[in-house]
């Protein structure tokens, strides 16, 4: 793809999200909420006024959080308590912390009891498969609700909330729309690129987000077939986070390009819409309830194994990249059997355990070369 | 050092009947049930299913030094090394059958998970419902950082409800509300009895230590509700407090008083437990074996299936840190502790994160903290002579501190 000016806006804004951040509000005075994980009601944070980010752990050392945390978190919840210790996210006034996995909800605990913010806890249920888990889902994005109503002593409308859906769904739709053209034209736009697009879209004001991609995409019109890779192998990349660009480079050094995803960094954060016929709290449970769900819910015992087939299938995959982090139990748990179910499909893939604050080391780089040589 | 309490011989044949009925519990018309540790077990009794725990069993191979084993067939399998080892050993075990067990458990009819202690349990049932075709129920717990919410109450109690539904239907028979009632009294009762038993560890020299708890524990997860539960524990009561009269400790003249925290170390627990006696400390009381006692003011004896929600929702792991440096400060009252054992217990994440956080939030007592990292099954993880040298060194500041305090310096 063309270099453009909402490209490179992108990429500035995944490189320095903090700066960024600390820029807008400056600008519009918004109180700035971050979230911990993907099932955060973004919706009703945009509704009462505030701006929504995800927190992801940017610092570089972890000095502070090693006196709170174990070495054996992930890099992922180590790293969110080092940004918030250390003073990288002086700006914020709050944080959300929605039940996923226990090292979360154990962080929730140590944030609440060293750093000074705003502090919501969403108890959202585990299992998402009954109606009354459902119902109670909405029950507690109404407490939520009421939680940000009281924090910032407003009123939060219905018409509020129906925007806040609609921007959403739109910046939705657009993310769908360049996967979807990413798996039409593989190697139109490059794998880091589209990590950069996605991490700045959880960082920035949803409608600016929302306005540049419109641009990226408009501009997709014109895609020249033939600037792009012939036949290149196809790779899905699943697992909690995974937004290195070295994986992307190398991945695309042997023809071989990244056409879908089933990541926390990516499709999680933006698969399913949330119904606009529906009361508004309702709708958005209803999207977390129906969406791709994360490993550490439960939607069936089948659902990560079934919805990884329907990928593939989906999106003529030729190979699957596992990239989890070190000390996850959530997705690790699953992979055995997921596992098994591939080598009988006879389907290629590979697991690499990766650490947020270690790079991608030789070892890990010739796996993944072999992986895509022997396709 | 005092004898072996007399009583576990008894506890020894209990637990050989129980495995024996459930591992024939096809010949005598049972269902079996398997559950984790925090699972709602009375309704199962009521309704005559035999219920199984997986993780005692992964206890029992950790005590028989398997733990490191067991793991590693399983990480061959492509589980990760770093994930809690009694889920593994108990995936390890479901296929080979090793296990202190002959054959291993007996197969699931039904697999009932509760996520009250874990979100590991919730993958690890998952992986099992799969393997075995069984239908598996959710009971699910909204964690307890700060709060127990009015929805959380009503989840948790229309849940119980489903419960019974779910149990009606494997079973195809119906719930037995009059033997519940019997159940959820007995389950009380055995929980009051549980709480009996630890307190007897206040006395000064402590007739039991921790030691002693995690091997009497097994009852009280795996059979409460039931009458041998109470019966058995009365008798161990009464030899406790004939040793607390005659002033016998567990621990030859016990000078030090200490608290554990978190899940025993199965493989160690000899080890440890004479390194401590050689200090002549004892480790007088444990946050793990209270969790089967410590939620007993939730439930009303006249309605357990009404309340039990609430009591199985606020047990300890399921509750913010804060609150569980507050159990421990009750704790360091209680017995009079003058030190804190804490086990960094690489397995369990729930239990170990916020580790750091407690320790500060009790400085205000003063008491010293030792942290050990280890596992609680998975050998692998125990460093031993680095750990000898921890304990050694921390029982020297608990000496001199104690010393201090006697010549008031
Ligand atoms: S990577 Fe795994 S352990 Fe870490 S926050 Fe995500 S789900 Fe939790
Ligand atoms: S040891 Fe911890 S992680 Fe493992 S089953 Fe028990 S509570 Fe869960």
């Amino acid at each position: 793809m063309k270099e453009n000016k909402a490209l490179r806006r992108f990429r500035e804004v995944a490189a320095a999200p903090y700066d960024y951040l600390r820029n807008l509000k400056t600008v519009t005075g918004k109180e700035m909420i971050g979230s911990t994980c993907s099932y955060t009601p973004e919706e009703l944070i945009i509704a009462a006024g505030a701006h929504p980010f995800r927190i992801f752990g940017e610092s570089k050392g972890l000095s502070h959080a090693d006196a709170h945390l174990q070495a054996y978190g992930c890099s992922m919840v180590r790293g969110m308590l080092e940004d918030g210790l250390s003073g990288s996210l002086d700006f914020i006034d709050g944080v959300v912390f929605s039940h996923a996995c226990d090292s979360i909800q154990r962080l929730s605990d140590i944030w609440r009891l060293n750093v000074k913010s705003l502090h919501f806890d969403v108890l959202l249920p585990v299992k998402l498969d009954t109606p009354l888990a459902k119902s109670y889902f909405t029950k507690v994005i109404g407490r939520f609700k009421k939680d940000l109503e009281k924090s910032f002593s407003i009123e939060i409308s219905e018409s509020e909330m129906k925007k806040a859906i609609h921007v959403m769904n739109e910046l939705r739709n657009n993310l769908i729309r360049l996967y979807t053209l990413q798996s039409q034209y593989p190697g139109f736009i490059s794998g880091s690129d589209i990590s950069a697009i996605v991490k700045a879209s959880m960082v920035m004001e949803k409608q600016e987000a929302v306005d540049l991609l419109t641009h990226i995409l408009d501009e997709a019109g014109e895609i020249k077939l033939a600037d792009m890779p012939s036949n290149p192998k196809r790779i899905l990349i699943s697992g909690s986070i995974c937004s290195h660009p070295d994986i992307s480079r190398i991945i695309e050094g042997k023809n071989a390009v990244v056409v879908w995803d089933d990541l926390c960094s990516g499709t999680r954060y933006f698969e399913g819409l949330v119904p606009d016929d529906k009361e508004p709290l309702e709708a958005i449970a209803s999207r977390f309830t129906s969406r791709y769900v994360c490993p550490a819910k439960h939607l069936g015992v089948e659902f990560q194994m079934e919805n990884l087939k329907k990928l593939i299938t989906q999106h003529k995959v030729d190979a699957v990249l596992f990239m989890f982090l070190k000390f996850c139990e959530p997705f690790s748990f699953d992979y055995p059997d997921i596992k098994k179910a591939l080598e009988k499909m006879k389907i290629p893939f590979l697991m690499v355990e990766m650490d947020r604050h270690n790079g991608v080391d030789e070892q890990m780089r010739t796996r993944i070369d072999t992986m895509l040589e022997i396709l | 050092m005092a004898e072996r309490l007399k009583a576990t011989r008894e506890m020894k044949k209990i637990m050989q009947r129980y495995y024996f009925e459930a591992k024939n519990a096809r010949f005598i018309g049972k269902k079996v049930a398997w559950i984790t540790s925090g699972g709602p077990v009375e309704p199962l009794i009521a309704m005559n299913i035999i219920p199984v725990y997986p993780e005692n069993h992964g206890a029992m191979i950790g005590a028989s030094k398997k733990g490191g084993k067991l793991s590693e067939f399983a990480e061959g399998l492509g589980y990760s090394q770093d994930v809690c080892s009694y889920a593994k050993n108990d995936i390890t075990s479901s296929i080979t059958k090793e296990s202190p067990i002959k054959g291993g458990l007996p197969k699931p009819d039904m697999l009932i998970c509760s996520n009250n202690i874990c979100g590991t349990v919730l993958k690890w049932y998952e992986i099992q419902a799969r393997k075995y075709n069984v239908p598996l129920f959710i009971y699910d717990t909204p964690f307890v950082h700060t709060e127990f919410t009015e929805e959380a109450r009503d989840y948790v109690n229309e849940q119980t409800k489903e419960y019974v539904k779910f149990l009606e239907k494997v079973t195809g028979k119906k719930f037995n509300y009059r033997r519940m009632k019997k159940v959820g009294r007995l389950s009380i009762e055995a929980m009051r009895m549980w709480k009996r038993v630890l307190e007897t560890a206040e006395h000064h020299p402590s007739p039991m230590t921790a030691f002693d708890a995690f091997f009497h524990l097994a009852l009280i997860v795996t059979l409460r509700g039931k009458k041998v539960v109470v019966k058995y524990y009365k008798t161990l009561l009464k030899e406790l407090q004939e040793r607390s009269k005659e002033n016998v400790g567990a621990v030859d003249e016990e000078k030090y008083r200490l608290l554990w925290d978190n899940l025993p170390i199965w493989y160690r627990m000899r080890w440890l437990s004479q390194k401590f006696a050689s200090h002549q400390a004892a480790l007088v009381a444990d946050t793990y074996t209270q969790a089967w006692c410590g939620v007993i003011d939730y439930i009303d004896e006249e309605d357990f299936l009404g309340t039990m929600g609430e009591a199985y929702t606020r047990i300890h792991l399921n509750v913010g840190v804060d609150q569980m440096a507050e159990t421990i400060k009750g704790f360091i009252q209680q017995y009079k502790a003058d030190g804190i054992v804490m086990h960094s217990n690489m397995s369990c994440k729930p239990y170990s994160f916020g580790q750091y956080d407690i320790q500060h939030l009790i400085r205000e007592t003063g008491i010293p903290v030792l942290m050990i990292e280890a596992d609680m099954t998975d050998e692998r993880k125990f460093s031993q002579s680095q750990i000898e040298t921890r304990i050694d060194a921390f029982m020297e500041v608990i000496k001199q501190r104690k010393q201090h305090d006697y010549t008031g310096n």
